[in-house]
């Protein structure tokens, strides 16, 4: 299979050179060339005016994938609690399943977990499918994957999202593989494509240098991931949902794996360089004492502590958690910069933050200049008062 | 035993830049390096070996030059290599990929164990590990960050969770996908490169029709999933300063905090 540009036919209008996702397309004298890096993807096809690009590859055949209806969510359980990510998903299934017309459904797998279809239904599931045996008391890959394959085998779910948590992580491509399915990870967007009715599937890649939006045209469920976190939980109050129960056929002899033992740890502190959420403080913060209230601020929001090299130098931070030219480069999605002045060198650490909160005594810190939203206030005031709402808007979103 | 461990040759990504224009990604003149997860799964193969009679060979696709990744992988002390390199193989998605190494693996005869990265640092999917697994229908454990004891027909390791960690006995063979452990990953030695690098090095490259696949099953063509469109992702800063009293101020922050996910 190959892709050619006829030269004769092509006028150098670029219109290829952008629509290639690879880079692999360059306008050389006038004319489109197609290089190395060209994995005959065809965009470069749709894109031309004149249909000067040319392919040796048969067309594929969409199959007819009618009779696979509805959005289904795997409903993660740890010990007969509903993991978060779960009813998040309930919701954003919701918004597909309207669209497509179609209804939810929650797989609820365990061992006397028949007690948690109530929240599925109260959060968005039209249907729970329920399976409960010992054998699934606690998370195992394949005992997960093949209740998983019967149920997709029985019910031909036209979507499926799992959350992507550890276990979802390990059980999304199994079951992708084990059905015939593609899947994306740890999309960060979900919608429905307003003419062919499939999901759009938009997530980070390269270190999160570039959004893609990925298809899945040629086999169901369209298998997605999310990470926890990422959807809003909607209620859906007041609706019935009925339950299915599915007697699974999978044996011991079938699983290969044995838990000898799950243990729980207090949550330690993560690399700063992975953390998403980062409270920092620079000399406006003090003393000890006031970096006590940015932890209060970090644990309420799930974030790691961080500070400039005064912070460190007074001893109020480990070297391991100072940000900027002589610490670490940090790029979290929310990086909260409280009484530090945003010096160049701090500056060069933290500025691919997606999102930059400064507060600050001094209206004319630099820091102002690269935040996203700033506060001229004293961090002694800001800071207990932002613990204190977070923590009610956790209290409300976690009840 | 016979380990098999997936490495695979990334960008790093930490240098990746945008070009500010066309939104493509700048990959001239990116370094590339073995991805950091599959180091470490290399790392627990060659500790294996010194432990218990193993062979470690190393299995990778990617373009022609991606065969400096099996040489430096051969250069820290793997035993052998297979590269599987083929035009045909370009574009793949996890599903097309884990096909091809699974492929691979089946013709490369008796495993006892196959160790692979959590996830590469291009993707960031954790799906081939797991897709190489079930296509070979074998156990697999993820997340796994110490293989604690190594017997005969089974293994105990354990896996990292998010609050913790479970201890898992698997039966063997078996699929691991590994992250960072205590075990740092040993730099190769300049004499086992400079064998690497000569032409009778134990390196095999293996194209379409030596894993008996079709072009059709592989790469972009055997792919379930298409990349529809890519963009460079927006962080204007808004540069918007919130004034009023302490409490309203906070409680307008909350309000974008929220709006844009970030509590």
């Amino acid at each position: 299979m190959a892709i050619w540009v006829e030269v004769d036919l092509c006028d150098g209008c670029r219109r290829c050179v952008r629509a290639c996702p690879y880079d692999a397309v360059e306008i050389r004298e006038g004319k489109a060339h197609i290089g190395d890096r060209c994995t005959s993807c065809g965009a470069c096809m749709e894109a031309c005016r004149n249909e000067a690009i040319l392919t040796d590859a048969q067309p594929r055949v969409v199959p007819d994938f009618s009779d696979y209806k509805g959005v289904w969510v795997f409903a993660e359980q740890r010990g007969g609690e509903l993991h978060r990510v779960s009813v998040e998903l309930l919701g954003k299934a919701q918004e597909l399943a309207t669209q497509l017309n179609q209804t939810v459904a929650a797989v609820l797998i365990g061992d006397g977990v028949a007690g948690l279809a109530d929240t599925l239904v109260e959060f968005g599931a039209d249907t729970v499918y329920l399976v409960e045996d010992a054998i699934l008391r606690d998370y195992r890959t394949e005992a997960y994957a093949h209740v998983f394959k019967e149920l997709v085998e029985a019910h031909k779910p036209n979507i499926l999202l799992m959350g992507a948590t550890h276990i979802g992580r390990d059980l999304a491509p199994r079951v992708s593989r084990r059905v015939g399915s593609g899947l994306t990870a740890d999309c960060t967007e979900l919608s429905i494509d307003p003419d062919e009715g499939i999901l759009l599937q938009t997530r980070p890649a390269f270190g999160g240098n570039v959004m893609a939006t990925i298809i899945n045209r040629y086999s169901r469920p369209q298998m997605a991931t999310v990470r926890p976190g990422v959807m809003e939980v909607v209620s859906a109050a007041g609706t019935q949902g009925s339950i299915v129960t599915h007697v699974t056929r999978v044996s011991e002899d079938r699983i290969g794996t044995k838990i000898l033992e799950i243990v729980k740890e207090p949550k330690t502190h993560t690399d700063l360089t992975e953390a998403k959420v980062i409270v920092a403080g620079g000399r406006g913060v003090g003393d000890a004492a006031g970096f006590e209230l940015l932890g209060e601020l970090a644990a309420a929001l799930g974030a790691e502590l961080a500070g400039t090299r005064v912070a460190f130098e007074e001893g109020w931070i480990p070297a391991s958690r100072q940000v900027g030219q002589t610490g670490v480069t940090v790029r979290p999605d929310l990086y909260i910069a409280c009484g530090l002045s945003g010096a160049i060198q701090h500056r060069a650490g933290m500025m691919d933050s997606k999102f930059i909160v400064a507060i600050n005594k001094d209206p004319y810190a630099p820091i102002f200049k690269v935040a996203d939203w700033g506060i001229v206030g004293d961090v002694f005031d800001v800071v207990p008062e932002l613990t204190a709402q977070v923590r009610a808007v956790c209290q409300v979103m976690c009840d | 035993m016979n380990i098999i461990v997936l490495i695979k040759q990334v960008p790093n990504t930490t240098e990746v830049k945008l070009d500010p224009k066309t939104g493509n990604l700048i990959r001239e003149g990116v370094e590339t390096i073995i991805n950091p997860d599959d180091l470490h799964a290399l790392e627990a193969a060659l500790a294996l070996k010194e432990t218990h009679e193993a062979v470690v060979t190393v299995l990778s696709m990617g373009p022609p030059q991606a065969i400096d990744a099996v040489s430096e992988a051969m250069g820290m002390g793997a035993d052998k290599a297979v590269f599987l390199s083929d035009r045909a193989f370009a574009g793949a998605d996890t599903w097309a990929t884990s096909y091809t190494l699974g492929k691979a693996i089946q013709h490369m005869g008796e495993v006892d164990l196959i160790l692979a990265g959590r996830q590469a640092i291009d993707g960031d999917t954790a799906q081939v590990g797991p897709q190489v697994a079930d296509f070979l229908d074998l156990p697999q454990v993820t997340y796994v960050f110490d293989i604690q004891a190594v017997h005969a027909d089974y293994v105990v390791v354990k896996r990292r969770l998010e609050d913790g960690y479970e201890r898992i006995q698997c039966r063997l063979p078996a699929l691991l996908t590994v992250i960072p452990g205590a075990g740092k990953p040993r730099y190769p030695m300049a004499s086992r490169l400079l064998l690497a690098c000569r032409e009778k090095a134990p390196i095999q490259v293996w194209n379409a029709a030596d894993i008996r696949v079709t072009t059709a099953e592989v790469g972009l063509e055997g792919s379930l999933t298409q990349v529809m469109r890519t963009f460079a992702p927006k962080f204007e800063r808004r540069g918007t300063m919130l004034e009023g009293g302490t409490v309203d101020v906070v409680r307008t922050l909350t309000a974008h905090l929220r709006e844009n996910k970030l509590v």
